[in-house]
């Protein structure tokens, strides 16, 4: 049998300033399914994303985290990147001064000297913006600003997508993307993410509503609650959720 | 926090490139500064009395004088008994061209990326090449001189055109200017002399390159470019010293004239040896520019990237005389480990309509102390004067300090002046966002770094832009977080 897993989680137990966060979560995700992890506000939804992508001010104090068959905790922030992690930030930060094309084109750059190709041509580099840019229906100025600079909160969010066509990751997390997001902006989302989806690329969608999901059709859905994976189901779990909210699941949690 | 200090610390710490030393013949004179000695210097450059007697004028004064106090420096006191005030490669002997240079120079200027043999050069690009005190070579002279223009050292100057030293020299930074500039004024050795006839557009960059080589030397050299009527030029300067564990003096003095309607744009990478990491060694860079706008409408603009030297003390500046006249001052001032920098501008608006515009960016990191100062002066018959202002600090470490001194004196109330002023940090959260990105910290500090001094890089000549933007990267390697 073909080993068909992108990241297995075990026990994975972290925090931040010496307060633990994470309670052993334990979660398995193969190559080509979208997963959707929802959650109160504080389940630690976000701890998880920034804990995968390597945040330094997150420890990770018990578990193990496989990628690929790889050790991930291993791996520098840059390199999980270059191994085709991607975050699309709840809360992107703007950095003055760097234009969106230098810092694309050096994003691309590095992903491509890490798997020993040349660095793309102008052109060609110019090309690819303008196709992607399509996919997410960005505006050319936006582009020509800097990083996040005076974007809107919608225009960050579909920037985070953007970049992520941009680098075709192979795990991409969206933590919260959907929040803040008109219906319209939601649809641009959901269209970037799936026109990723191929037989290889991953998704993990970290949301606390319902509603992306119907865009982004999930195959697992889980529910994080304390620091814990609670339930896991099919999509049908969301549109319970959404109907029931959270607190029946507190219950059947022993609460 | 700790561990984004490492890093910054790992991205500033880089070892300095240009630190060789040639190994020629050279001769000095004895150490030590008298009458005699300015004499020897005059004596050597066969030079007629009335420069002499500049030379002298100036020393006396400078006997009168002390060392300015008033920058945010640390100066070690200087031993100027303790200087050789005279170096020159020693021209070997035998039957030889009286412009062939010797080939160990040639070499030496090549590894500096300044090639002097004119078919090998960028094309656009004259080059003045100045090591110790003298001028080893001036390349596309002739080329030149069909249009009228003078690129020359300053010594020949002297001897083909004694009228026109006579006429300027002094005349925007007299010798009673400042204690560095009257030490210039009686021992400078070498430098440029650049005259533009009316009319003319100088068909390419004029450069020169200065380079300190021979030990326990001072190089005080001058630059006095005169911008006729209605004419245009572009002029860069670079300059590189050896490493060495002893402190050298670098008093240097640069004067500018537009007359009407002229435009000089003057760019300056300096990157002199700034010491080790420790501060040991490095170049002492005092520096006085100033730029004197004649004529109606003329205009002066400075561009300076400053990352090297032990320590900085210089302040490029404009005299608007002329109605309608323009002076700007663009700046990159990188310190790092135990540099020291205090540079600014002074933009004095005396005709009417003048304006001017500043921009500063500092960028401070290990132990190092950054400083811009800054006067803008309007004076009672300058109706209608306008100033834009903008001082931004980058901080790269939680060791150094930057700090901005901006003066204002108006005394005409027409006068306009904004002033704005920034203090960033790279974030934490910026570096991890590249990271995410697969940006690795090291060259997302470069990233940063050169998108927050675009403004002012954008003002230097092409084939410069990219060097100096390496060389910002470069500079702050090992120091970022």
């Amino acid at each position: 049998m073909v080993n068909n897993m992108l990241l297995e989680i075990k026990n994975l137990h972290a925090g931040i300033n010496g307060r633990e966060i994470l309670k052993g979560i334990n979660l398995s995700v193969n190559k080509g399914e979208i997963h959707a992890i929802m959650g109160p506000n504080g389940s630690g939804k976000s701890t998880l994303s920034s804990v995968l992508v390597g945040h330094p001010a997150f420890k990770v104090t018990e578990g193990t985290v496989l990628y690929q068959g790889k050790n991930l905790l291993e791996l520098s922030p840059e390199d999980r990147s270059r191994e085709g992690i991607f975050l699309s930030f709840q809360y992107p930060v703007e950095i003055p001064g760097v234009s969106m094309v230098n810092f694309m084109r050096a994003a691309v750059n590095e992903h491509r000297k890490y798997n020993n190709l040349e660095p793309v041509s102008a052109t060609d580099f110019l090309k690819l913006m303008r196709e992607k840019r399509a996919i997410v229906d960005m505006d050319s100025k936006l582009t020509g600003r800097s990083v996040n600079e005076g974007f809107s909160g919608g225009e960050k969010k579909r920037n985070e997508i953007f970049q992520m066509v941009m680098l075709e990751p192979k795990l991409a997390i969206l933590d919260e993307t959907d929040s803040g997001l008109d219906i319209d902006a939601l649809r641009i989302v959901a269209n970037g993410v799936n026109s990723l989806r191929t037989p290889q690329n991953t998704t993990l969608v970290i949301t606390h509503y319902q509603r992306l999901l119907d865009y982004i059709k999930p195959d697992v859905v889980h529910v994080l609650y304390k620091g814990r994976i609670i339930k896991t189901g099919g999509p049908e779990l969301a549109i319970e959720l959404e109907k029931k909210g959270y607190d029946w699941l507190k219950t059947e949690a022993g609460e | 926090m700790q561990d984004s200090n490492k890093i910054i610390d790992e991205v500033t710490t880089n070892d300095y490139k240009y630190g060789f030393v040639t190994d020629v013949d050279t001769e000095t004179i004895h150490k030590g500064l008298d009458e005699k000695i300015v004499r020897i210097i005059s004596a050597k450059k066969k030079e007629p009395e009335w420069l002499l007697e500049f030379r002298l004028k100036a020393y006396r004064h400078w006997l009168t004088m002390e060392t300015p106090a008033w920058a945010h420096l640390t100066i070690p006191p200087i031993n100027y008994q303790d200087i050789i005030y005279y170096a020159a490669p020693r021209r070997k002997k035998g039957p030889k061209k009286l412009d062939e240079v010797d080939p160990e120079l040639l070499k030496t200027f090549d590894k500096l990326g300044i090639s002097l043999q004119e078919q090998k050069q960028l094309v656009g690009m004259a080059v003045d090449a100045v090591m110790d005190s003298v001028s080893v070579k001036t390349t596309f002279k002739d080329v030149l001189a069909e249009k009228g223009i003078i690129f020359s050292s300053f010594s020949e100057a002297v001897q083909h055109h004694p009228d026109l030293i006579r006429k300027y020299l002094g005349t925007v930074v007299g010798y009673r200017d400042n204690f560095f500039a009257a030490l210039n004024s009686a021992v400078f050795s070498d430098g440029s002399f650049v005259y533009i006839p009316k009319g003319v557009r100088c068909p390419m960059e004029l450069s020169t390159y200065f380079r300190i080589n021979a030990k326990n030397t001072g190089q005080f050299e001058r630059t006095l470019l005169v911008a006729d009527d209605e004419s245009y030029v572009s002029y860069l300067e670079g300059c590189t010293a050896p490493m060495r564990d002893e402190n050298q003096l670098h008093a240097a003095i640069v004067e500018i004239i537009a007359k009407e309607q002229a435009e000089v744009k003057y760019s300056t990478v300096q990157n002199w040896y700034p010491g080790d990491k420790e501060g040991k060694g490095g170049i002492y860079n005092f520096v006085t520019k100033r730029g004197l706008c004649k004529g109606k409408g003329s205009k002066i603009s400075w561009t300076q990237v400053e990352t090297g030297s032990a320590i900085t003390w210089k302040y490029p500046s404009c005299i608007l005389a002329g109605d309608d006249s323009t002076g700007e001052f663009y700046s990159v001032a990188v310190t790092n480990n135990h540099q020291q920098a205090d540079t600014g501008t002074k933009m004095i608006h005396l005709g009417k309509n003048t304006r001017s515009r500043i921009v500063s960016k500092g960028i401070s990191a290990g132990c190092s102390q950054n400083s811009y100062r800054g006067l803008v002066k309007v004076s009672p018959r300058a109706e209608g004067a306008r100033n834009h202002s903008q001082c931004d600090s980058l901080l790269l470490s939680s060791t150094c300090g930057a700090h901005t001194f901006p003066y204002a004196e108006i005394q005409n109330e027409t006068a306009i002046i904004e002033h704005e002023a920034t203090t960033s940090k790279i974030s934490e959260e910026q570096l991890f966002y590249c990271n995410q990105r697969g940006i690795s910290t090291e060259e997302a500090v470069g990233l940063i770094v050169n998108g927050y001094a675009k403004e002012v890089m954008n003002k230097l000549p092409m084939e410069f832009a990219v060097e100096a933007q390496k060389l910002l990267s470069i500079s702050l390697e090992g120091n970022v977080g």
